[in-house]
């Protein structure tokens, strides 16, 4: 529809600018395909949550919302909003502050065959329930030989928030994918929301599902497709979510978008980055990975927690135990958070979180040892 | 004067230190210089007496607490507007309404007793000795925060205060904790354990009520009730709403937490048991949150505005305690208005600067993470740079 209506080249021109959509959200535009959603619909990431739990609620007697606020206040986030007057309190459950207790009966409920969804206000407080997780979800089915499933979803707001320093800002990604036996998504923007959350709610295996808080008021563009009922994204892939072929960025939730900032601006100094979105993190698509990383020899992971041990770490780690190591024309660069707990004055909590900045220096960095670019000055 | 100071005093004793006391100020400035108050009856839970209905202060004490009601008052005011004007940023938890709760404790607890409590600390740490400046320039993240900056709004630490605890319930085994150390080093101190009546559903509070008992631990588990957690009510979260009975086998006394001087008798009598080797109690201490949960919680959801507008008419502790003392004639309506005044002046030139201040520098990010710092150079968000670390008060730290 496009084409007939501007032609090819306009396309072409429009496609590479940056366009600004309801005032406040900033994407980047690469192709006719994603042209296309121009005429898409614009939905913010808790709507994209949210419509996804109803058509799940919808659609599975057996799935329910259970945690606190979720129900009469609407979620202390408003992702569960309207959930209460359609599906009842019997589907939305609201909790006392006891995260352990609600965690282990969601898990309790799962092995009765039910299919919970169990919200936590923040990552940040299902470290109090982090046993109930970790040693009755993960580990039954293997524990049980095969005989016992549990097919529940754990999620809520995951990642560094703003101006509210250390115990409530920090990324659980690396603490999940660590363990055998969970699945932990990270979504990045309204489409990876519908469509992973769809999906770890039809999954057999307990899911860790890691919504970013400050990405849930952005507003993304959502195809037709991504709108059906029955748009599930396959659990394990990585999305490419721009194509380039001097150094791939890989990164998860919020990053993505960090990355996609710094290869907008590379991209007018000529170095084309690949983006990719691993929205999976455990599995994690290293094919996808090292098929980017045969094209370009060059791989940076971006992310927003803390170094050590982290998701950075395991995909450089894996590059180092594959053959993709031989086809490296520079080490595998981590952006990571700074390595503190968040502090929190804004001029420190500022510099924590990596910036496109901090990625463009990288790239240059890497790219210029090699003499790749040579239209770059260092 | 002379029948009012009659009038306040009932028992035998008092009354005549009482009225001893009125004459003598009579003689003096017209005012009395002592009056005794007869507050709410306390319910008790195993308990065979509870603390003393009648509650007796010297005009002095009765300066001072309505001096740090209303700078509490004040400064979470402030706290408010500057939030609104986004200068505090994240989460901002108000004290309003539930001021007599911490002025009442803290009014007869000793050099050697702590508290402990959530995120709702404001109040706190001012009254455990930072200044207004101190608590304002932590809110607004700048250098002179009681904390540099680094812990914001629920962060907050001073002797024998020990925070500032983000982390519903996580305090309450801190709390028995501190108490743990001062039952062991026999320093006869009692620790306050904060928490709210949400809060009081967390398991870990249970646990500790277990230890704390098996171990007489000189610690009191104080449930600051006031009506919600967050916006769930004390009906929708918790099986039983007594939360004075809910040690089961710890002794517990419920408190009007609106009556600083009811809190008051309840903390005297708590610290008396505590420190007689009898192990912990569990306060309640009825009261209400005037603001919303967080600055970003309009408060009205679950709740009327009516019944807001109830309490502060009615139950207003700052209002009542007001009335309390001017009617026994321990102070003057015109000294309050100086005091307000007083007050008012230091909050508004504490905000100022709490506004107006730089931050701390960059070249702190990375300090403090280890006490002993092992760890020379803190990693950035990339290997090409690393940060200093430092400890960056050059001091060492109060307990070590
Ligand atoms: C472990 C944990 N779970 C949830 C939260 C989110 N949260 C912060 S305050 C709060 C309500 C607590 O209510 P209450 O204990 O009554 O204290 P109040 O706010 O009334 O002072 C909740 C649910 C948290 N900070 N920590
Ligand atoms: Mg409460």
């Amino acid at each position: 529809m496009a084409v007939v209506i501007f032609g090819f080249k306009i396309i072409r021109k429009l496609a590479e600018d940056t366009f600004i959509l309801n005032g406040h959200h900033i994407w980047h535009r690469k192709s006719f395909s994603s042209f296309k959603s121009l005429w898409a619909k614009q939905m913010t990431v808790r709507d994209a949550l949210n419509s996804a739990l109803d058509e799940e609620l919808k659609r599975d007697e057996r799935v329910f919302l259970i945690g606190e606020e979720v129900a009469l206040y609407n979620g202390a986030y408003k992702v569960s909003k309207g959930l209460l007057d359609k599906y009842g309190s019997k589907r939305l459950v609201d909790t006392p502050i006891s995260e352990q207790g609600f965690a282990g009966i969601a898990v309790g409920a799962a092995l009765n065959g039910l299919r919970p969804i169990c919200e936590f206000m923040t990552w940040n407080f299902s470290m109090q329930a982090i046993d109930q997780i970790i040693n009755s979800a993960a580990k039954t089915f293997y524990m049980s030989g095969g005989m016992l499933g549990a097919p529940i979803v754990f999620r809520g707001p995951n990642g560094a928030s703003a101006g509210v320093a250390a115990q409530h800002s920090q990324c659980y990604a690396a603490w999940y994918s660590h363990c055998p036996g969970l699945k932990v998504l990270s979504p990045y923007n309204c489409e990876d929301c519908r469509g992973l959350l769809k999906a770890a709610i039809r999954d057999p295996d307990p899911v860790v599902f890691l919504e970013h808080e400050l990405q849930y008021s952005v507003t993304y563009p959502v195809s037709d497709q991504a709108l059906s009922e029955d748009f599930v994204l396959e659990i394990g892939k990585a999305y490419i979510e721009r194509h380039g072929k001097h150094v791939t960025l890989a990164a998860h939730a919020k990053e993505v978008q960090t990355c996609l900032d710094a290869a907008k601006e590379l991209a007018g100094q000529g170095i084309e980055c690949e983006v990719i979105n691993l929205r999976s993190l455990r599995p994690l698509d290293m094919e996808t990975i090292c098929k980017s990383v045969a094209k370009t020899n060059n791989l940076i992971t971006v992310e927003g927690g803390w170094p050590q041990c982290g998701i950075g770490s395991e995909i450089s780690a894996r590059i180092m135990e594959s053959e993709s190591f031989f086809l490296l024309d520079s080490p595998v660069i981590r952006v990571t958070g700074v390595d503190v707990p968040m502090p929190y004055a804004k001029n420190l909590e500022t510099i924590v979180q990596p910036k496109p900045l901090n990625i463009i220096t990288v790239v240059k960095k890497i790219l210029g040892v090699r003499g790749k670019v040579s239209s770059i000055s260092l | 004067m002379f029948s009012r100071c009659n009038k306040l005093v009932s028992s035998q004793s008092t009354a005549q230190k009482s009225v001893w006391s009125c004459l003598r100020s009579l003689i003096k400035n017209d005012y009395a210089t002592e009056a005794t108050f007869e507050s709410k009856p306390f319910k008790l839970h195993r308990l065979d007496s509870g603390p003393s209905t009648k509650s007796t202060i010297t005009s002095d004490e009765a300066i001072e607490m309505y001096k740090q009601t209303q700078m509490i008052r004040r400064i979470e005011t402030a706290a408010g507007n500057l939030y609104k004007e986004k200068i505090i940023r994240g989460f901002c938890h108000l004290y309003s309404g539930q001021e007599a709760v911490a002025v009442g404790m803290k009014s007869v607890m000793r050099p050697q007793d702590s508290a402990i409590s959530a995120y709702r600390v404001h109040g706190w740490t001012y009254l455990m000795g930072v200044s207004a400046l101190g608590v304002l320039a932590e809110l607004t993240g700048r250098k002179s925060g009681c904390c540099r900056g680094k812990g914001g709004s629920m962060h907050m630490y001073a002797t024998n205060f020990y925070g500032g605890n983000g982390i519903v319930g996580a305090q309450v085994p801190l709390g028995a904790g501190v108490a743990f150390a001062n039952k062991y080093t026999e320093n006869g101190g009692v620790c306050f354990a904060l928490y709210g009546d949400g809060a009081s559903n967390q398991g870990q509070v249970f646990e500790v009520y277990n230890m704390a008992k098996l171990w007489n631990l000189p610690v009191i588990f104080v449930c600051e009730n006031n009506g919600y957690g967050m916006g769930t009510s004390t009906e929708r979260s918790s099986a039983s709403p007594n939360f004075y009975t809910r040690g089961d086998y710890i002794p517990g006394i419920w408190v009007d937490g609106m009556d600083i001087l009811a809190v008051r008798e309840a903390t005297r009598f708590g610290i008396e048991y505590c420190t007689s080797g009898k192990g912990p109690l569990v306060m309640e201490a009825a009261t209400y949150r005037y603001s919303g949960h967080s600055m970003s919680d309009p408060g009205t959801s679950y709740r009327t505005r009516e019944e807001i507008q109830e309490v502060r008419q009615t139950r207003d502790p700052i209002t009542s305690f007001k009335e309390k003392i001017i009617n026994a004639g321990l102070v003057s309506a015109d000294l309050l208005k100086k005091i307000d005044v007083e007050v008012k002046a230091e909050v508004d030139a504490a905000v100022k600067i709490a506004k107006s201040e730089a931050e701390i520098g960059l070249d702190e990010l990375a300090n403090d993470i280890y006490s002993n710092d092992l760890e020379k150079e803190i990693r950035s968000t990339t290997p090409f740079l690393f940060y200093k670390h430092n400890n960056s008060s050059g001091k060492t730290p109060i307990n070590l």
